[in-house]
């Protein structure tokens, strides 16, 4: 087996590519629909794209993935049929959880998202669980748990990682950090610039990464889940990016400060990358349409598929409530 | 018939049910040093101690019950339970179905509640009903060592969140010993007297005041029967019911606040369901709308006790011949 590169610059990123621009296009779907009152609000990952398939493509088949209320991207780059997303989304029969998630907590078993949970921080609070399991019963996949910058303030957090690497746990913790926690800057709520700082308190190893350049965060990542697979202990990435839409959709962004996002907004993972893969001759401007075109075409798809399916029934109110 | 404590009929039933399937395991504030004889049969890795930190016992709990294991927590106190009600409520109870049925939570959590040890409100808080109204989760409250083995073997068997009430003032004392490996099923109360005038019904530790009060009501000549609920969620309707068109009377009793306790859901459906059989009006007896003092005569003016059961059975009873 060709050991995957952990050197950015040895990443063939067109794959890579691809994913974000799909997860792109299924957020400014949603964003489309809401603004024409068709599909519920979401908070949507616009901006964080590279952060969530760099991580998400650096994870095996049989390592679990825990994640919150902005998922699509890891949902996506796991593979997750984005027509079946959007029916979630929109309450249909045919989501991935019959309708009764909506966006905030979809999981897909039969891709190893487990337990996704809405409550900031509760995916912290479980990931430790379902590692145990996977050591207890001697599955050899690694506990992904992916959370904010919002959820590293809660007690969630601190818990979670004190017992991880108290009962070695293999969980690699994933802080997207986007600058915001809803409402609120993460400069007024944090007592440090980075949660990595936190996570040497528990004598966890920590990096932070540029979230914005995609081969840079699978690089990190690919070092970091080694290091989880072969040490069966914790360790903290953070992907410091941006959430350059709203916290939910619709949100006027009138709290947040042009200027910060324009700098961000200027670093977007998806024209960096692309620019990137043109400038180095590895795409070419039609083959860059192309990828376009795909994905303008499944996220099409995905939308007649969703609209087609139909509201659960009534005797589903009370179903699936007790095992 | 050997004796056992309620503490021990747990041990046993931990035993049991460990030995029998090895996705059991048990964590928690102590557990590893309080029931040594655990950690030597099953090992370190399948009963720890923890950090003292409820929300992470209760969520790494609700994680591993997802993912294959049958993990049975002692979050010793029932106030502490506060810090874990996220994981409980919102992860183990909803998450069944906010997924389309993706995961399973089964689960146990032990916490000790009730007077007796004098301990203070941030000790002993009837909390029960905080859960019965939560959806997802079942609630249990044994009132003998018996039923406490076999009601946590159920407990630790079914797929689902059970809450595991542990009644302070019963805990260390002797009671029949069960039957081995003997299940108590989720859901089915246990008639502990039977009688035909008034129906009492209760759980935990007042289940004994009813039987005294019984005791005392026979010496009148009024026959009580004694309902033992057991289980507070899924609760035995069919078997209250089936009393209480015997008796036509009905006095629920329990240690917990009275205000939207279990009781007022016990009383609503019996008015509901059997309102024509009703000769008298349904009583309930509960703690008042207040903090438990940890002072001993306060705390057990606190706790419904034989006296006030009697008199409100015999009034229900008098009330009918007037
Ligand atoms: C316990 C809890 N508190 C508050 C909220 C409301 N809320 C939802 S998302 C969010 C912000 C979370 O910030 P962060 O963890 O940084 O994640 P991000 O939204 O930036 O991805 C808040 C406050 C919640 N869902 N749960
Ligand atoms: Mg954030």
């Amino acid at each position: 087996m060709t050991p995957h590169p952990a050197n950015p610059h040895e990443i063939d990123a067109r794959p890579l590519l691809e994913q974000m621009l799909l997860i792109r296009a299924y957020e400014e779907a949603i964003v489309a629909g809401s603004d024409a009152g068709t599909i519920p609000g979401t908070c949507t990952s616009v901006g964080q794209e590279a952060a969530a398939v760099g991580v998400v493509n650096a994870l095996g088949a049989d390592d679990l993935i825990l994640t919150n209320h902005r998922s699509a991207g890891h949902l996506l780059a796991r593979g997750a049929d984005p027509g079946r997303l959007l029916a979630e989304v929109m309450g249909r029969r045919d989501g991935y959880c019959k309708g009764r998630s909506g966006s905030l907590h979809i999981s897909v078993k039969e891709l190893g998202v487990v337990l996704t949970s809405t409550i900031v921080g509760a995916e912290l609070s479980m990931a430790p669980g379902v590692a145990l399991s996977q050591g207890m019963l001697g599955r050899p996949g690694i506990v992904a748990c992916f959370f904010g910058d919002g959820a590293a303030c809660e007690g969630s957090f601190h818990e979670s990682l004190n017992l991880a690497a108290l009962w070695n746990l293999p969980i690699l913790y994933v802080c997207e950090n986007n600058h915001w926690q809803a409402f609120v800057h993460r400069r007024e709520a944090m007592s440090r610039e980075h949660v990595s700082e936190w996570a040497s308190s528990y004598g966890i190893p920590a990096h932070t990464v540029d979230g914005n350049d995609v081969a840079a965060v699978l690089a990190a990542a690919r070092v970091a889940a080694e290091q989880v697979r072969a040490s069966r202990r914790p360790y903290l990435l953070e992907t410091w990016t941006y959430r350059t839409r709203g916290h939910f959709e619709p949100d006027d962004q009138s709290y947040v400060d042009p200027a910060e996002r324009a700098a961000w907004l200027a670093r977007d993972p998806i024209a960096r990358c692309r620019d990137r893969l043109l400038a180095d001759g590895a795409l070419n401007p039609s083959q860059a349409a192309a990828i376009g075109d795909r994905v303008a075409t499944r996220i099409h798809a995905a939308r007649a598929f969703a609209e087609a399916s139909s509201y659960p029934a009534a005797d589903e109110l009370t179903r699936d409530v007790y095992a | 018939m050997p004796t056992l404590t309620l503490y021990d009929a747990i041990g046993a039933a931990l035993t049991e049910e460990m030995r029998r399937d090895r996705h059991v395991i048990a964590f928690g504030e102590g557990i590893a040093t309080k029931r040594h004889d655990l950690v030597a049969e099953f090992g370190a890795l399948r009963v720890r101690n923890t950090p003292l930190a409820e929300g992470i016992i209760a969520g790494t709990a609700v994680g591993a019950a997802a993912s294959g294991l049958r993990p049975v927590v002692d979050l010793l106190f029932a106030p502490f339970l506060c810090y874990a009600m996220d994981e409980l409520v919102n992860s183990a109870g909803k998450l069944r179905y906010m997924s389309g049925g993706q995961f399973a939570f089964p689960l146990v959590t032990l916490a000790m509640t009730g007077a007796g040890w004098g301990v203070g409100a941030q000790h002993n808080h009837n909390v029960e009903a905080w859960f019965v109204h939560s959806p997802g989760l079942k609630v249990v409250m044994p009132s003998s060592p018996a039923d406490a083995k076999g009601l946590l073997k159920a407990a630790i068997r079914d797929d689902n969140p059970v809450l595991f009430f542990i009644d302070i003032g019963l805990l260390y004392q002797p009671g029949d010993g069960p039957v081995a490996d003997e299940v108590v099923p989720l859901g089915k109360a246990a008639i502990a007297r039977e009688g035909s005038d008034v129906t009492l019904v209760s759980y935990g530790k007042t289940v004994h005041h009813c039987r005294q009060a019984a005791e005392a009501l026979a010496a009148e000549g009024i026959s009580a029967e004694v309902i033992d609920l057991r289980s507070l969620k899924p609760w035995d309707a069919a078997t209250v019911l089936a009393s209480v068109e015997k008796t036509g009377r009905l006095v629920v009793v329990h240690e917990a606040n009275r205000l939207c306790g279990v009781g007022a859901e016990i009383a609503a459906v019996v008015a509901e369901e059997a309102f024509a059989c009703l000769k008298a009006p349904i009583v309930r007896l509960g703690g008042p709308d207040a903090p438990v003092a940890s002072s001993y005569p306060l705390e057990q003016a606190f706790v419904p006790q034989p006296e006030a059961i009697v008199a409100a059975a015999r009034r229900l009873c008098r009330r009918q011949i007037a």
